[in-house]
């Protein structure tokens, strides 16, 4: 943490001041660290953000990235002219012109108020400079919203607090799975609250809204691991949703399938359950150390004698389970909140039994 | 045109009134309280207003607190999540809508008309307990259980969330009213009580400032407040309007918040070009340069910040079409609002500068709020939207906007007017100090976020990516640094309200009419109505006098 902080203030420091050591970043760097001692990372397993070779974008990692960067690099650079003109012509203005006292200056020799020439110039120019970025804005827009008929499908589901994709394959799993070079298509749907689908390294995002399917498209140019995030507030672990998306070669990819599939037909029911648990976004709320979460632990969970709010306590059992997998908001356990959402339909019978003979196994 | 007796009553009226200001003119509680006089109502604002800020404040502060590592720092996620729905709430509905328009201009307007109240006085007071209530009930959301649906109140979240939702709903609600009032006052006033000789392309910048804001509170905001009703409907009866669990559209309720909160932006930084407007020229000695182009640019704003709403949606799944249309009309706003930016650095131009604290503000608002402005270009592109959408790109180009350019301006009309609201000199030394540590706090704050967004930190985020550490933590410092610039701010202006009366009836020579009723002005204002027979920035006609350390204006002047 500390080091990755001296390495971002180092870099920082030596872009914008060149010829500022790096030993005031440090010394600041371990000041601030001892100030704010690092918590424990809330995220189970995150994914990793691959080092950028630029200052202000991620990797580029899709076939749109080198065209939006291209865009947001130009307006960078007329920013930074027009940021440039103003503090020169404010630290300039302000030597040039200051006052030497109030009774000196009490009214300016020059009044000139108004120039229609430079008024009409410095309308015009910004205009046809905007109306070139909207174009180009627009086109981009365009081709990002136009899928290729023939591209690879994907569901992806989003929900509190989790990312489902299914494959045409057969196959569902928690991260995106796609080989590179190839056109994918993302349908997005969610089941309770808006989210949004974000790959930064591919510069594409499309909210998923209840109720209809939203989608988009890209295709990979590098091979890698990058990560997923919801970008559309929805509720106490919107920043903990997030997922990887893995792009593999094209036999990669599909050694991948088969793989995942044969693994999920032949595997013994605790192992099924473990990846259940894994993929299912249990341990965005449910820890299995005995750590507080969202939910009660997991740690030594069957067997215990939980309170119920509104009810008597109960022995947690193989049909307790089952009833709070499917329908989590009947029996709550006491000083928890009612916020786990249903999992009925989306988990088979296997798959459910295969939960709680992993879950007997957390001690 | 004018008559020299009536020239001659401007100038000998602050004599007079000296013993007499409103603020001493009626004694008691009650007398504020159910004062009809604009000028209280204004300090009323104004106190509740920076109370609100205070508030609002502490929870920014306790925001970058909790951010300073990943995970827990000092609070929980959903703590974590009400404050930042409390800070987005209790800033844009308590602080930056009313702050200049309700506080400032309640008192400056109807000076500058040279009138001795708004049109309806009455209605002023009501605008201001509706604020009160209104924020009663934000407060009552806060301590029941705060709602933790971010200050857009998107559906379905908002309708399906077990936090009180419904208080700080009806609070917006209320306050919409509130808000509606004033506009509604604003525009009878200056259209009936104008003075003789004040053509509307001699009022002043302010005016037309005010004004454009005032039309937009008046159409944009009965939206916002059906909206909510709607919101309000649909969790207490359970109507599908938004959740499509009951058959609604959770996108449409994104058209119906953004129809009004886009236009609000302009509600919020219009009166700010305002402010500036008047201390550019003021402080250069010089008549502001694009007087016309300045005032309509004003009104093509209000007018085209109407059309732009749908471009907080180019990733909720609207078509393309309108995409486009809202992207293409986003564009034209830029070029009104650099017409304004290019106005002011000229007016400097060959002028007399005086770097009085007001002028520092108006210089440190011209730097953040061209950034602010820059960074709208960035993503108002369709394309590049997609990727800089809900990250802190966003955060960070409404922060420069909206604090770097609302707030900042309203701290440049505060020190601007101050001497005439309270008739009291702050320390001028203390002034610029906290407001050079405010212009390193807002760009530490603010300007690692616009690199945190490109890189693809989502907003409203508990927890995040170790690599995102460094970049948050010199956010944070940043934050601590405005604390601190605020607190200093806090207290010498405090400070100053405990001397006797010191300040010149026009210590800046400015040539608006406020500045012709004393410091502070006495009850009624002015004894006769001033006639108007100039633009409102030709300072040929004032002379500095040592003595009273504020300007005089020529007698001779209009024989």
């Amino acid at each position: 943490m500390n080091a990755s902080f001296e390495h971002l203030v180092g870099t920082m420091v030596a872009t914008w001041l060149p010829g500022v050591g790096q030993g005031w970043t440090g010394r600041a760097a371990s000041l601030i660290s001892v100030l704010a001692a690092p918590a424990p990372g809330g995220m189970p397993n995150p994914p990793k953000v691959p080092h950028s070779p630029w200052f202000w974008m991620p990797n580029s990692a899709s076939n749109f990235a080198a065209s939006i960067d291209g865009m947001f690099n130009f307006l960078l650079w007329i920013s930074l002219v027009c940021m440039l003109g103003v503090a020169v012509a404010i630290v300039y203005f302000c030597r040039r012109y200051r006052a030497t006292s109030r009774e000196a200056n009490e009214a300016a020799e020059s009044q000139a108020d108004h120039s229609n020439a430079l008024e009409v110039t410095w309308s015009i120019i910004p205009l046809f400079v905007v109306i070139g970025v909207f174009v180009v804005g627009f086109q981009q827009f365009v081709s990002l919203r136009t899928p290729p008929r023939a591209a690879y499908e994907v569901h992806a589901t989003g929900q509190r607090w989790k990312w489902g994709f299914e494959y045409p394959e057969g196959l569902t799993h928690p991260e995106l799975h796609v080989p590179v070079g190839k056109d994918v298509r993302v349908l997005i749907q969610s089941v309770d609250v808006i989210h949004s689908l974000y790959i930064p390294e591919f510069r594409v995002k499309m909210d998923a809204v209840p109720g209809r399917y939203t989608e988009l498209w890209f295709s990979p140019t590098q091979e890698g691991t990058f990560p997923i995030y919801c970008a559309e507030y929805c509720g106490t672990s919107h920043s903990d949703m997030l997922t990887r998306v893995v792009v593999h070669s094209q036999e990669g990819f599909q050694a991948w399938v088969a793989d995942e599939i044969r693994k999920i037909e032949s595997m013994p029911l605790v192992e099924l359950g473990e990846l259940t648990f894994n993929q299912s976004g249990c341990s965005t709320c449910h820890s299995v150390d005995g750590s507080a979460k969202v939910g009660p632990s997991f740690k030594g969970v069957f067997g215990r004698q939980e309170k119920i709010f509104g009810a008597a306590s109960i022995t947690v059992d193989e049909n307790y389970l089952r009833e709070s997998i499917l329908e989590p908001q009947k029996k709550v356990v006491e000083g928890f909140p009612p916020s786990m959402p249903t999992f009925k339909g989306q988990l088979s019978d296997r798959r459910i039994s295969g939960l709680i003979e992993y879950l007997k196994t957390i001690k | 045109m004018t008559s020299p007796s009536a020239t001659a009553d401007v100038l000998t009226a602050p004599a007079e009134s000296d013993s007499d200001s409103y603020l001493t003119h009626d004694k008691g509680i009650l007398s504020w309280l159910l004062t009809l006089d604009h000028k209280r109502i204004g300090v009323m604002y104004l106190g509740c207003v920076l109370t609100a800020f205070l508030l609002g404040g502490v929870f920014a502060l306790l925001l970058r607190t909790e951010l300073l590592t990943p995970g827990r720092t000092i609070v929980d996620h959903d703590t974590y999540n009400q404050l930042f729905t409390l800070h987005g709430a209790v800033m844009v509905f308590l602080v930056i809508i009313p702050g200049i328009p309700a506080a400032l201009g309640n008192f400056i307007l109807p000076l500058q008309l040279g009138a001795k109240d708004v049109a309806f006085p009455r209605l002023n007071l009501a605008s201001w307990y509706l604020w009160v209530i209104g924020a009663t009930f934000l407060l009552v959301s806060l301590v029941t259980n705060a709602a933790d649906t971010g200050w857009t109140f998107y559906t379905p979240y908002s309708t399906t969330t077990t936090t009180s939702v419904i208080p700080a709903l009806f609070g917006a609600f209320i306050l919409g009213f509130s808000s509606i009032f004033t506009g509604l006052n604003f525009i009878t006033t200056m259209h009936k009580l104008r003075p003789p000789g004040m053509t509307w392309f001699r009022m002043p910048l302010f005016l037309w400032a005010l004004y454009s804001t005032a039309v937009i509170q008046v159409l944009a905001t009965p939206v916002l407040a059906i909206t909510l009703l709607m919101l309000i409907v649909e969790r207490f009866v359970g109507i599908g309007i938004f959740d499509p669990a009951l058959g609604g559209d959770p996108v449409l309720f994104q058209h119906f918040f953004w129809f009004y909160s886009h236009p609000a932006v302009y509600i919020m930084i219009v009166p700010a070009f305002g402010v500036v407007s008047e201390i550019f020229p003021t402080f250069s000695r010089k008549r502001i340069f694009g007087y016309k182009f300045i005032a309509l640019s004003s009104v093509a704003i209000a007018i085209l910040g109407f059309l732009v709403w749908g471009h907080h949606m180019f990733v909720s799944g609207q078509s393309v079409v309108a995409a486009t249309i809202f992207s293409g009309i986003t564009f034209l706003i830029a070029i009104p609002t650099a017409i304004k930016v290019f106005n002011w650095i000229t007016t400097m131009y060959k002028g007399g500068l005086h770097l009085d604290t007001p002028m520092l503000y108006a210089l440190f608002f011209l730097w953040v709020f061209s950034i602010g402005g820059l960074t709208g270009i960035f993503l108002g592109v369709m394309s590049l939207d997609v990727h800089l959408h809900d990250t802190y790109f966003v955060v960070a180009h409404f922060h420069y906007v909206m604090m770097g350019g609302s707030i900042t301006a309203f701290l440049a009309g505060t020190h601007y007017w101050w001497p005439k609201m309270f008739g009291r000199t702050y320390n001028e030394k203390w002034g610029r100090i906290s407001c050079g540590l405010l212009f390193v706090g807002l760009n530490l704050t603010f300007f690692p976020q616009f690199i945190l967004g490109t890189r693809g930190m989502p907003r409203r985020y508990y927890n995040y990516l170790e690599e995102f550490q460094g970049l948050h933590q010199l956010s944070t410092i940043g934050a601590y640094l405005m604390g601190v610039a605020f607190v200093i701010t806090a207290v010498y202006l405090l400070a100053s309200l405990r001397k006797p009366a010191d300040a010149p009836a026009n210590p800046w020579g400015a040539n608006t009419l406020e500045w012709r009723a004393a410091s502070p002005p006495p009850y009624y204002n002015f004894h006769n109505p001033p006639e108007v027979v100039e633009g409102p920035y030709e300072y040929a006609d004032w002379v500095y006098d040592k003595r009273t350390r504020g300007y005089q204006r020529k007698a001779s002047h209009g024989s």
